[in-house]
C-alpha cells in the first residue's frame, strides 16, 4: 500500500506538467512520496518510475544520490544536529553527544518507538545562530542542552504538532499555476522562436 | 533566544544603503501587500516600458557581479548565449549550502517577491523563456514562502501568460532539492533539475549559456544577483555604481558567524567596507567574544584559504583578495578567536566536503576522505609526523603546485596568490584541502605539538657498522 495515493498521483501530474522533461519530476515526486509514507518505499519508486516514464532502477539511481531521501523507516522526527564549522565552534558536538545520551542512540540510529533520528548533519545555512539544528527541516538556533531537552519533551509530548509535522513534509504550501495564466512547458526539441517581446517593440 | 526570526535585530542596524534586505524591518515583508506597499513590481514594469535590449544593457553597465561565489557578471553572463537557439532557460540556483554562508535562504524567507520581480526581469532581458527555481531541499520556510508568493504573483497577474498586460510571457517554476551539496555547482544543478544524480558536467563548454539544461543555452544564476534587479531597473545603473566601487558596485550580504560578539548577515557596500569594519565595527559585529584576540578567519565559505589578523584592513574587493591569497566566495566569514584548536577546525570543514564529494573525480573522491580520516588521527592525538607530509601528498594531489595562502608576519611568510591549480571538474575536491592547507601553513606549531615523532631506524643500522 505504498503506491502514491490517488489525491497524490493527481498532485504528481501536475508536477510532470510543468517540466519540459517529465523525468524533471523525480525529486518532488519522490518527495511525494516520502511525505505520504515517512520514507521512500520500493512501491513508490516502481510506481512514481510509471509516472515519469523510467525505469525503477533510474528512479533508485537518482534517489539514492541525495541524502534526504530514506529507504527505511526513520523516526516521527528526524533531528539534524549541524557540525559543520562555524557550529561546531559554538559547541554543537557538546550537542550532538548529549542527544544521543539522552535517546540512547548513536548518531544516525532511531529510538525503539521510533519517535525519534538523530543525524550528524552538515551546514544548514544558519552559521551566525550556531549551534543550530533542524527537526523534520524546522529549525532551532542558539540551542543548549536544556533546550535540547526542553525540544525533546516536547516533541514526544506532542506540544509541537502544529508547527512541525511528522518527517516527509516540507512545505506546507504548494505551487499551483492556474490553467489560464500558464506558459505551459514545451519539449526542448520543439523548434523554439525567438520570443515575441525580443522583437524590439516595448512590451508595455 | 531560540526560534526562527530571533536573529533579526543586526539587519537593519545603520543607515546603510540597502538595496536587497530594505524590507527585512518588516513583520510580513514576504507578502503581496506588504511588497507593493514599498515599490514592489515597479522595477518589472519599469523594465517592460523599455525594450528587452535596453534592460539588458543596463544590467551590464551596472556591473551587478554573481553573488554565488565566483562573481562573474550577470549582464556578462547573459550575453554568452548563442543567438536564434530557443527555447532558453533560467535556473535560479537557490541551493545555498556553502559553509558559512547563508544570505539565500534569508532573500527567500523575507522577500520572494523580490526575487520573483528579479527572475521576471533577467527573463525579459535576456528572452528567456522559462524559469525554475531550485530552492534547497532542507529549507522548508523558503519553499512554503516562496511557493506562496507564487501564487499570489500568478493570481495576481505578475507571472504567467501576458505579464501586465503586455506581450511578456513566462512561467516560473518552483522545483527543490533534497540534499546535496555539490549542486550548487551549475553544471550539478542542471543535473539534478533533469531528475538525474547531481554530478558536475564535463568542461568544456565551461558555461551553460551555450549548452545547459536539456542541452539547450541556460543562464544559472544567484538569488542574491537576481535579487538586486527590481532596484535596478527602478533606480538605474548610474545610482547603482554610486554605491562601492567601480569594480565592485553595490551591496553584498555577507554572513558573519562563530567567535565575534554580534553574529549576523549584514548588507555591507561592496568594494570599500573592510573585514576590520566588519568584524570590529559598532554597527556589525563589534567585536570578538569575551574581548578574546582574534586567530584567524575564513574570508568567503568554507572552500577559502583563511587569513589572519594580519589582513584585516583588505576591502571587499577581489581584486585585492585574491593576489592576498584567498577570495570572497559567498559573503561568508567565520571568526575563530584566541582558544581555537585549530587542527580541530580544519577538520569540521575537511569532514564537510569528504562528506559531500560527489565521487565523480577520484582525487576528490579517495583524497577527500583521507585528508579527513588523517585530520581526524591527528586530532584524536594519534597522528604521527609521517601523517602531516602525508596531508600534503594528498593535497597535492587534489591541487598541483603551490596552494594559496594568506602572508604572516609572524611566520615570515608571503602571500601566495589565488586561484589554485586542479585535477577536478569542480570545486568540491580542492575545497577539502583548503581548510587542511592553511591549518599546516598558518599553524604549523598546533600539529607538531600534536603528533608522535617517529625516529625511522634503518635496518642496515641494526648491528652497526
Amino acid at each position: 500500500m505504498s503506491r502514491l495515493t490517488d489525491t497524490n498521483v493527481a498532485i504528481a501530474h501536475e508536477i510532470i506538467a510543468r517540466y519540459p522533461r517529465p523525468k524533471s519530476a523525480l525529486i518532488p515526486l519522490l518527495h511525494l512520496s516520502q511525505e505520504q509514507n515517512g520514507y521512500v518505499t520500493d512501491d513508490a519508486m516502481k510506481h512514481i518510475a510509471e509516472l515519469v516514464g523510467v525505469t525503477p532502477a533510474e528512479v533508485l539511481g537518482t534517489a539514492s544520490f541525495y541524502e534526504m531521501f530514506k529507504f527505511e523507516p526513520v523516526g516521527k522526527y528526524v533531528i539534524n544536529i549541524c557540525g559543520t564549522m562555524s557550529c561546531a565552534l559554538m559547541g554543537s558536538e557538546e550537542l550532538l553527544h548529549h542527544a544521543e545520551h539522552r535517546l540512547g542512540v548513536k548518531a544516525g540510529g532511531t529510538t525503539a518507538d521510533g519517535m525519534f533520528t538523530i543525524e550528524h548533519a552538515e551546514c544548514q545555512a544558519a552559521c551566525t545562530e550556531a549551534p543550530c539544528l533542524q527537526v523534520n527541516y524546522r529549525y532551532r538556533f542558539r540551542m543548549t542542552t536544556q533546550q535540547l531537552d526542553v525540544l525533546i519533551d516536547d516533541l514526544a509530548a506532542g506540544k509541537l504538532a502544529e508547527e512541525i509535522p511528522p518527517h516527509g513534509t516540507l512545505a506546507r504550501v504548494r505551487q499551483h499555476i492556474p490553467a489560464d495564466r500558464s506558459v505551459g512547458a514545451v519539449p526542448p526539441e520543439a523548434p523554439g522562436q525567438e520570443p515575441v517581446w525580443m522583437n524590439g517593440k516595448a512590451a508595455l | 533566544m531560540t526560534g526562527t526570526y530571533a536573529h533579526a535585530a543586526g539587519f537593519y542596524a545603520g543607515d546603510r544603503p540597502k538595496i536587497v534586505t530594505s524590507r527585512f524591518e518588516y513583520a510580513d515583508s514576504h507578502t503581496l501587500e506588504r511588497y507593493l506597499a514599498t515599490d514592489g513590481y515597479k522595477g518589472l514594469r519599469a523594465a517592460l516600458s523599455r525594450s528587452a535590449a535596453d534592460v539588458h544593457e543596463e544590467v551590464k553597465n551596472a556591473t551587478v557581479l554573481g553573488r554565488g561565489g565566483a562573481g562573474f557578471p550577470a549582464g556578462t553572463k547573459w550575453g554568452l548565449m548563442p543567438q536564434g537557439n530557443f527555447p532558453r532557460y533560467l535556473v535560479v540556483n537557490g541551493d545555498e549550502s556553502e559553509p558559512g554562508t547563508y544570505k539565500d535562504r534569508l532573500l527567500m524567507e523575507r522577500d520572494p517577491h523580490q526575487l520573483i520581480e528579479g527572475c521576471l526581469i533577467a527573463c525579459y532581458a535576456a528572452g528567456l523563456t522559462r524559469c525554475f527555481l531550485y530552492i534547497r531541499g532542507e529549507m522548508a520556510t523558503a519553499q512554503e514562502r516562496v511557493a506562496a508568493a507564487l501564487n499570489e504573483a500568478y493570481a495576481a497577474g505578475y507571472v504567467g501568460r501576458n505579464i501586465l498586460g503586455s506581450n511578456f510571457s513566462v512561467d516560473i517554476v518552483l522545483h527543490w532539492g533534497a540534499g546535496a551539496y555539490v549542486v550548487g555547482e551549475e553544471t550539478a544543478l542542471i543535473e539534478s533539475l533533469e531528475g538525474n544524480r547531481g554530478m558536475p558536467r564535463l568542461k568544456p563548454p565551461y558555461f551553460p549559456a551555450a549548452i545547459g539544461l536539456y542541452g539547450q543555452p541556460t543562464i544559472v544564476n544567484n538569488v542574491e544577483t537576481l535579487a538586486n534587479l527590481p532596484w535596478l531597473a527602478r533606480n538605474g545603473a548610474e545610482a547603482y555604481t554610486a554605491i562601492g566601487t567601480k569594480t565592485s558596485p553595490g551591496t553584498r550580504m555577507v554572513a558573519v558567524s562563530g567567535h565575534v560578539k554580534r553574529p549576523g548577515v549584514y548588507e555591507i557596500v561592496n568594494g570599500t567596507t573592510t573585514f576590520r569594519d566588519l568584524l570590529y565595527g559598532d554597527e556589525f559585529c563589534q567585536g570578538i567574544r569575551n574581548g578574546n584576540k582574534l586567530k584567524a578567519f575564513v574570508p568567503g565559505g568554507g572552500s577559502a584559504p583563511w587569513f589572519l589578523p594580519d589582513q584585516l584592513d583588505l576591502p571587499f574587493e577581489a581584486s585585492q583578495v585574491g593576489p592576498a591569497g584567498s577570495m570572497l566566495g559567498s559573503g561568508a566569514i567565520m571568526v575563530m578567536d584566541e582558544t581555537t584548536d585549530i587542527p580541530h577546525a580544519a577538520l569540521t570543514l575537511t569532514r564537510f566536503y569528504a562528506h559531500e564529494s560527489c565521487g565523480k573525480c577520484t582525487p576528490c573522491r579517495e583524497g577527500g576522505t583521507w585528508l579527513e580520516r588523517i585530520l581526524t588521527r591527528i586530532v584524536e592525538g594519534n597522528g604521527t609526523d609521517a601523517d602531516l607530509e602525508q596531508l600534503i601528498e594528498v593535497g597535492t594531489s587534489i591541487c598541483p603546485g603551490d596552494f594559496p595562502h594568506a602572508s604572516s608576519e609572524r611566520l615570515g611568510l608571503t602571500a601566495v596568490p589565488f586561484p589554485y591549480k586542479m585535477t577536478t571538474i569542480c570545486f568540491v575536491g580542492p575545497s577539502a584541502y583548503a581548510p587542511v592547507n592553511s591549518a599546516l601553513t598558518l599553524f604549523p606549531e598546533e600539529f607538531e605539538s600534536r603528533v608522535t615523532k617517529r625516529n625511522r631506524i634503518p635496518v642496515t643500522a641494526v648491528g652497526g657498522e
